[in-house]
C-alpha cells in the first residue's frame, strides 16, 4: 500500500447503479436510528477495507466541505 | 483517620525547621515542593546522586484513599532506577491481559496484552495502592543522611527573582523564609505555585462523574483489567475491574454528568453496582469511595525561569490509560539527569529547555490518548453513540474492528521525535530503538551471569556497543555480545549513545570516536547536527 496514495475522484464503481440501489434499499423500512447504525458500520467496514490513512481522512475532509 | 477529608495512611512528624524563627534566610540551590509520588520521587533521584534535599510539603502524612493504581512498565523501570521498582513489583499484583466485555456476554469483545514483547524485566502493568508507592518511596529517602522532609510545611508565598525565588512557608505555629535557585514544582493539580505565579493550566473538562469503589472481599479472579461497556448492572454506561494487593479491588463505575455525589456513595446506593460485578453471595467490605470527575488540561510550558513544574501540577488527564503518575515519573527522570548536570557546572543552564520541549510533547500524548479514551466511553453526541456501539457490534465477530475499542489505551513511553538532544540517523537500521526513543531490555549474558540490560545501564550516560569494536571514549562502555536477543533487538555491531534517562541519544553502524563525542555534545547543550 503506497502512503502517498491519494483519494480516487474520478468514476471507479462497478454497476454503479445497482450498487447506489442496494445501498438505499438496505435503509429501506429502517428507524432513523437502525439507518444511522447501518451507516456506521458500513463506513466502519469501508475505511478498514481502503486501510490507507490519508485516502481516508482526505474523504472525510472532501465530506466535510459544502 | 482523615484530615480536612482527606483519608490519612500514615503520619510524619512535623518538626520546626532551622530556619524558623527568622534570622538570615538560607539560600538553597534547589527546593522539592510536595511529596506525592512526583515530587518524592525527584527528590529521591537527586539525592542518589549526592545532592542535599529538601522537600517542602502541606501534609504531614502519607495520604490513603483511591488514587493511582496502575503502574506501568516505564514507571516500574524509572522504581528500578531509584531502587524500588523490585519491593513494588513484590507487593503489586502483576498483570498484563486487558479483557473489554459488552452486555451481558461473558465473552470478551476484546483483550489485549500490554507486554508484546516478552523477556523483559518487569510485566507491563503492577496494580498496588499509591500510598504503598509513597512510603517505599519516603523509606527511601528517610534513610538518606542528605534527605529532609518538611512535612506540614506549606508553600503559602513566592516570590520569583530570576536567580532565585523566596517561598513563604506556613506551619501549624508560624512562617518563614526560604530561599532557593530552583524550585521544582511537584505541588499536584491545585498547585499553588501555579497560581501564585498566575499561570495557565487550559484544557477540557469532561462531562462524566464516576464512583470509584475500593472494595475488599476473597474470590478467586484473575489478575487482568475487565472492562465492560454496557453491562447489566450499569446500563448505557461502563463499568472497570482491577485487582489490587491485600485483597483490595477497584470497582469503577460511570454515573454521568448531573449526579447527586453523597448519594451515590450512601452504601445502599452502591451495593446494585457492585453486587452486580460480585454476585450475590459474596461478602465484601468498603475500603474506600469517592466519586470523581475528570480533565484533560496541561500547563502551556513547564519551565519557567528556574521554577519548574512537574507531575499533575503540569498536566493532568482523565484516569483511563492510567497516565497521571505513569506521566509524571518520566517528567522526574528527565528533569533529574539535567539539573544534576547543570548543578555540577557539566550542562549549560539551557539544557532545561528540553525537558520542556520533551515533556510537554509526552503531556500531549498523554493527553491525546486520554481524550480519545474518554470520547468513546463516553460519547459527545448521538453520532458518535452510534459508531462506538457499531464498533462493539462489529467487534464481536470481525477482526478489524477489534482494535477500534479504546477503553484505554494504556499508559506507554512518548518517543520524543523532535528533540533537540538527539542526533538523526546517519545509518540504516532494520531494528532497535531510535533516537528518542527508550531502550527496550533484554537480558544479557556476561562471564556466566544474566542480567537485564536495563539495570546494567550506567546512572550516567553510557556508550553501549553489540560486537568486538566499540569506539574509545571516555563515557562509560558497555560491550555486549551480539549474539541471540541483544543482537536482534538492537541490531549486530551496532553502538547506542544512551542518555542516564535511558533514552537514546544516537546511534550508529559504525561509531568512531569523534561521533560518539559530538553526540554527547549535543545530548547536553542541544547544540550541534
Ligand atoms: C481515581 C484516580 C485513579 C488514578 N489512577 C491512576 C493510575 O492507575 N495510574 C497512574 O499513574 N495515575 C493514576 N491517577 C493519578 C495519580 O494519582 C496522580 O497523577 C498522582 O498523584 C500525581 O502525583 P503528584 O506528585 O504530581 O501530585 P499529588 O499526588 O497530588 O501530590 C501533591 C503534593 O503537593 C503537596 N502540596 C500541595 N500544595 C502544596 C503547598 N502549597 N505547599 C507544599 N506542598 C503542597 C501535597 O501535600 C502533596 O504532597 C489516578 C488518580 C485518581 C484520582
Amino acid at each position: 500500500m503506497k502512503t502517498s496514495e491519494s483519494l480516487n475522484t474520478t468514476a471507479n464503481l462497478q454497476d454503479c447503479d445497482t450498487v447506489y440501489e442496494a445501498l438505499i434499499n438496505a435503509h429501506e423500512g429502517l428507524s432513523d436510528k437502525d439507518s444511522a447504525k447501518l451507516n456506521a458500520k458500513l463506513i466502519l467496514f469501508l475505511i478498514n477495507h481502503i486501510g490507507n490513512k490519508n485516502v481516508i481522512l482526505e474523504a472525510i475532509e472532501k465530506s466535510q466541505a459544502n | 483517620m482523615s484530615f480536612e477529608g482527606i483519608p490519612v495512611y500514615k503520619e510524619k512528624a512535623y518538626f520546626k525547621s532551622a530556619e524558623h524563627g527568622g534570622g538570615e534566610v538560607k539560600r538553597h540551590s534547589f527546593i522539592v515542593v510536595g511529596s506525592g509520588p512526583i515530587g518524592l520521587a525527584m527528590a529521591l533521584f537527586m539525592a542518589r546522586k549526592g545532592h542535599q534535599v529538601t522537600i517542602v510539603t502541606a501534609f504531614d502524612f502519607i495520604p490513603a484513599g483511591s488514587k493511582g493504581i496502575c503502574y506501568s512498565k516505564e514507571a516500574l523501570d524509572i522504581f528500578d532506577d531509584l531502587g524500588i521498582g523490585e519491593r513494588i513489583v513484590e507487593k503489586g499484583v502483576i498483570w498484563n491481559v486487558g479483557k473489554v466485555f459488552w452486555g451481558d456476554s461473558s465473552d470478551p469483545v476484546y483483550q489485549f496484552d500490554m507486554l508484546p514483547v516478552k523477556d523483559q524485566k518487569n510485566p507491563g502493568f503492577v496494580n498496588i495502592q499509591q500510598y504503598y508507592v509513597e512510603d517505599y518511596l519516603v523509606d527511601a529517602l528517610e534513610a538518606m543522611d542528605n534527605v529532609q522532609i518538611r512535612w506540614g510545611h506549606k508553600v503559602s508565598g513566592i516570590d520569583v527573582g530570576e536567580n532565585a525565588s523566596t517561598l513563604t512557608i506556613t506551619t501549624r505555629d508560624s512562617k518563614y523564609q526560604m530561599a532557593s535557585d530552583y524550585v521544582l514544582a511537584c505541588d499536584g493539580s491545585k498547585s499553588t505555585i501555579r497560581e501564585f505565579m498566575g499561570l495557565d493550566f487550559d484544557g477540557r473538562i469532561f462531562e462524566d462523574s464516576f464512583l470509584i469503589a475500593d472494595v475488599k472481599f476473597k474470590q478467586s479472579r484473575p489478575s487482568e483489567r475487565w472492562f465492560w461497556f454496557d453491562p447489566p448492572f450499569n446500563q448505557g454506561r461502563t463499568a472497570l475491574l482491577h485487582k489490587q494487593p491485600d485483597d483490595i479491588w477497584r470497582l469503577d463505575f460511570q454515573l454521568g454528568w448531573d449526579v447527586d455525589r453523597d448519594a451515590a456513595i450512601k452504601p445502599e446506593n452502591m451495593a446494585p453496582y457492585i453486587r452486580g460485578i460480585l454476585g450475590e453471595d459474596i461478602e465484601y467490605e468498603e475500603d474506600w469511595v469517592s466519586v470523581y470527575t475528570f480533565q484533560c488540561r496541561r500547563m502551556a510550558n513547564f519551565v519557567h525561569g528556574r521554577v519548574i513544574f512537574a507531575g499533575d501540577a503540569a498536566h493532568q488527564v482523565s484516569p483511563f490509560g492510567a497516565r497521571g503518575a505513569n506521566s509524571g515519573l518520566p517528567d522526574v527522570q528527565n528533569l533529574a539527569w539535567k539539573l544534576d548536570l547543570i548543578l555540577r557546572g557539566q550542562a549549560p543552564e539551557s539544557l532545561l529547555e528540553s525537558y520542556d520541549v520533551e515533556r510537554t510533547q509526552g503531556a500531549d500524548e498523554n493527553i491525546l490518548n486520554s481524550s480519545r479514551s474518554t470520547d468513546f466511553i463516553t460519547p459527545k453526541s448521538e453520532t458518535s453513540t452510534v459508531f462506538r456501539d457499531a464498533v462493539l457490534e462489529l467487534a464481536g465477530e470481525y477482526e478489524f474492528a477489534r482494535p477500534l475499542v479504546n477503553s484505554g489505551r494504556l499508559s506507554a513511553p512518548t518517543p520524543y521525535h523532535h528533540s533537540p538532544l538527539s542526533t538523526p540517523d546517519r545509518d540504516e537500521f532494520a531494528v532497535g530503538p531510535k533516537p528518542g526513543q527508550v531502550c527496550v531490555d533484554v537480558p544479557i549474558c556476561q562471564n556466566g551471569e544474566y542480567y537485564w540490560l536495563l539495570d546494567s545501564l550506567d546512572d550516567g550516560f553510557t556508550l553501549l556497543h553489540f560486537g568486538q569494536n566499540p569506539p574509545q571514549t571516555n563515557i562509560q562502555t558497555l560491550k555486549l555480545s551480539d549474539a541471540g536477543l541483544a543482537g536482534q533487538r538492537y541490531g549486530a555491531g551496532t553502538t547506542y549513545l544512551v542518555r542516564p534517562d535511558k533514552i537514546v541519544a544516537a546511534r550508529w553502524a559504525n561509531a568512531s570516536e569523534n561521533d560518539v563525542k559530538q553526540a554527547h555534545k549535543k545530548a547536553i547543550t542541544g547544540e550541534g547536527k
